[in-house]
């Protein structure tokens, strides 16, 4: 009882104080101190319905004993985190991005691969990754190139569709531009349609961000050596060790939103012309 | 020595819509002479800015003759015969004022300190000197627009063919940069075509104003201007001048009337 009492407290504490944050001129301290206090909250909230109403550890674990199990098993979620995520996902990231890219210039070019390549390609995407996972483990094995597969199936078409997109996105007044100059392809391309298309390609990186690790982590669960984070949160969940599935959770959690975040960045430095993101 | 440096006979281009054709230049004749200001006016429509577009080989003539320079217009084109002044300044906001400006030196491989003299030297004529580190959205309009000329005056084009260049922009920054036109054409000698809707422009700005009429469209009348070379702003109320607006408006209404 005492729990639920003290974390109702901290709760409208916590909300009275981020009321009078917002209503102060936004700054660098209440930017950060308004979702950190958010976020604190909501494990405060956690931790004390958990305990108060004695919720099964199975069920729920406290925030706390998965800080312990995370902060215990280090090394067993790094060599999980570099199976899964460096070998798997970044691989695959890196792999099937550079595909769709080189293939979309080929397309953009090519009017007929426009026509035969994109349907197909629509067709592609819409497979299922629960299907496509088992066959992918067949054909490329138990370990990380399996699921680097996977990945490349997953993000390509994002990626492909987006730069012929945005290879498109010049206007008819740049473009004449650059024919009175008496412009070369790879001049026009170079120096107009590439630039011009960068807001569209970062678009497509960032959803294949988020879509390669789900499919890195899916995939194992279709057959993987004994390490990697699907790996660990299938077995763990059967031997109802829920601590460790949220501990594998808080490190996919956490690199995502790295990775995604690393993406932005890099889009904020080559795309700060565009109007989304002058500041 | 022949000194004719767009010549064209009899020069027609049809549209195929799906409403029917569309005669946007109908027995087109004119020909202009190096050094000249020549303008183009007339209601949207009768084909002044399709007329400058095939000049710069960005529409194909369907019919009859065009040479720029004695050449074909796609000759003149890969030869980098002209520079081209669109309607919005159209600089490309990634680059920029300066490197917009080198866009133009580094496709047509122009070296590295040469590029930076000419840009140099083009910011200066479009008084735009310290702005070159600045990007396009960062400026006004008319400072844009400006830039976008230094662009075109950046390598050596004998020709510089203006699209309604200044028709986004109030009257006085407009005024500023007529002005600033002259004397640029003054000190460049270059051969200018220039398309515009404004009859004070017009008149202000030009040796021969031809004058254009819509459906099918064509010239109505090519007056050649009586004006001195020397034009302060003031002139444009001297009783010449407003004579020859007189004689432009009297052709736009002509060609309206049996239009």
């Amino acid at each position: 009882m005492i729990w639920i009492v003290f974390v109702l407290v901290f709760w409208i504490a916590a909300w009275r104080v981020n009321i009078i944050l917002t209503a102060q001129k936004p700054n660098r301290f209440n930017a950060f101190a308004v979702p950190a206090l958010f976020g604190i909250t909501l494990l405060l909230l956690w931790e004390g319905i958990v305990r108060g109403f004695g919720i099964s550890p199975v069920l729920l674990p406290p925030p706390s004993a998965i800080a312990v199990t995370f902060s215990q098993n280090l090394p067993l979620l790094w060599e999980d985190f570099f199976q899964t995520f460096v070998k798997g996902a970044l691989s695959g990231y890196i792999i099937g991005c550079g595909a769709a890219f080189l293939v979309a210039v080929a397309v953009d070019r090519s009017p007929f691969l426009q026509r035969g390549l994109l349907p197909v390609g629509n067709f592609v995407a819409a497979l299922p990754i629960i299907g496509l996972a088992p066959i992918m483990v067949m054909w490329f094995g138990f370990d990380w190139q399996s699921k680097a597969a996977v990945v490349v199936a997953m993000v390509f078409f994002p990626v492909l569709v987006n730069t012929v997109q945005g290879l498109q996105a010049s206007d008819a007044m740049q473009r004449d531009l650059m024919r009175t100059y008496a412009a070369s392809y790879p001049q026009a391309l170079m120096k107009l349609r590439l630039p011009a298309a960068m807001p569209f390609i970062f678009n497509g990186l960032k959803i294949a961000t988020t879509l390669a690790l789900i499919g890195a982590i899916v995939a194992e669960f279709f057959g993987s050596p004994i390490k990697g984070m699907g790996f660990r949160i299938s077995t763990e969940v059967g031997r109802l060790a829920l601590d460790m599935v949220w501990a594998e959770i808080a490190v996919a959690a956490i690199a995502g939103s790295a990775f995604y975040g690393l993406v932005a960045l890099l889009e904020k430095g080559v795309t700060f012309w565009h109007p989304s993101q002058r500041g | 020595m022949n000194d004719t440096v767009i010549s064209a006979k009899n020069l027609s281009l049809t549209f195929e819509t799906n409403d029917g054709p569309v005669h946007a230049l109908k027995d087109i004749n004119l020909d202009i002479a190096k050094g000249e200001f020549v303008s183009f006016i007339g209601p949207s429509g009768c084909g002044k800015t399709t007329f400058l577009r095939c000049m710069a080989d960005l529409e194909t003539p369907t019919g009859g003759e065009i040479t720029v320079n004695g050449v074909t217009p796609r000759e003149a084109r890969k030869s980098r015969a002209y520079g081209y002044v669109f309607q919005a300044a159209g600089l490309y906001p990634w680059r920029t004022i300066g490197g917009n400006i080198r866009l133009p030196l580094e496709i047509m491989g122009y070296s590295k300190e040469d590029q930076a003299k000419r840009v140099q030297q083009v910011l200066e004529l479009v008084e735009l000197d310290g702005f070159d580190r600045k990007f396009p959205w960062q400026l006004s309009g008319g400072m844009q627009q400006r830039a976008s000329i230094a662009r075109a005056l950046a390598f050596d084009a004998d020709i510089l063919l203006m699209d309604e260049p200044f028709g986004a922009l109030d009257e006085i920054v407009r005024d500023h940069l007529n002005e600033q036109l002259l004397a640029l054409w003054a000190r460049t000698e270059k051969t200018i075509g220039f398309v515009t809707h404004s009859i004070p422009e017009a008149v202000y700005l030009s040796t021969k104003i031809v004058v254009m009429s819509p459906r099918p469209g064509r010239i109505a009348d090519v007056i050649d201007s009586t004006l001195p070379k020397e034009r302060p702003l003031e002139i444009r109320d001297t009783p010449e001048f407003i004579e020859i607006a007189h004689r432009v408006r009297d052709g736009l209404r002509e060609g309206h009337a049996d239009g």
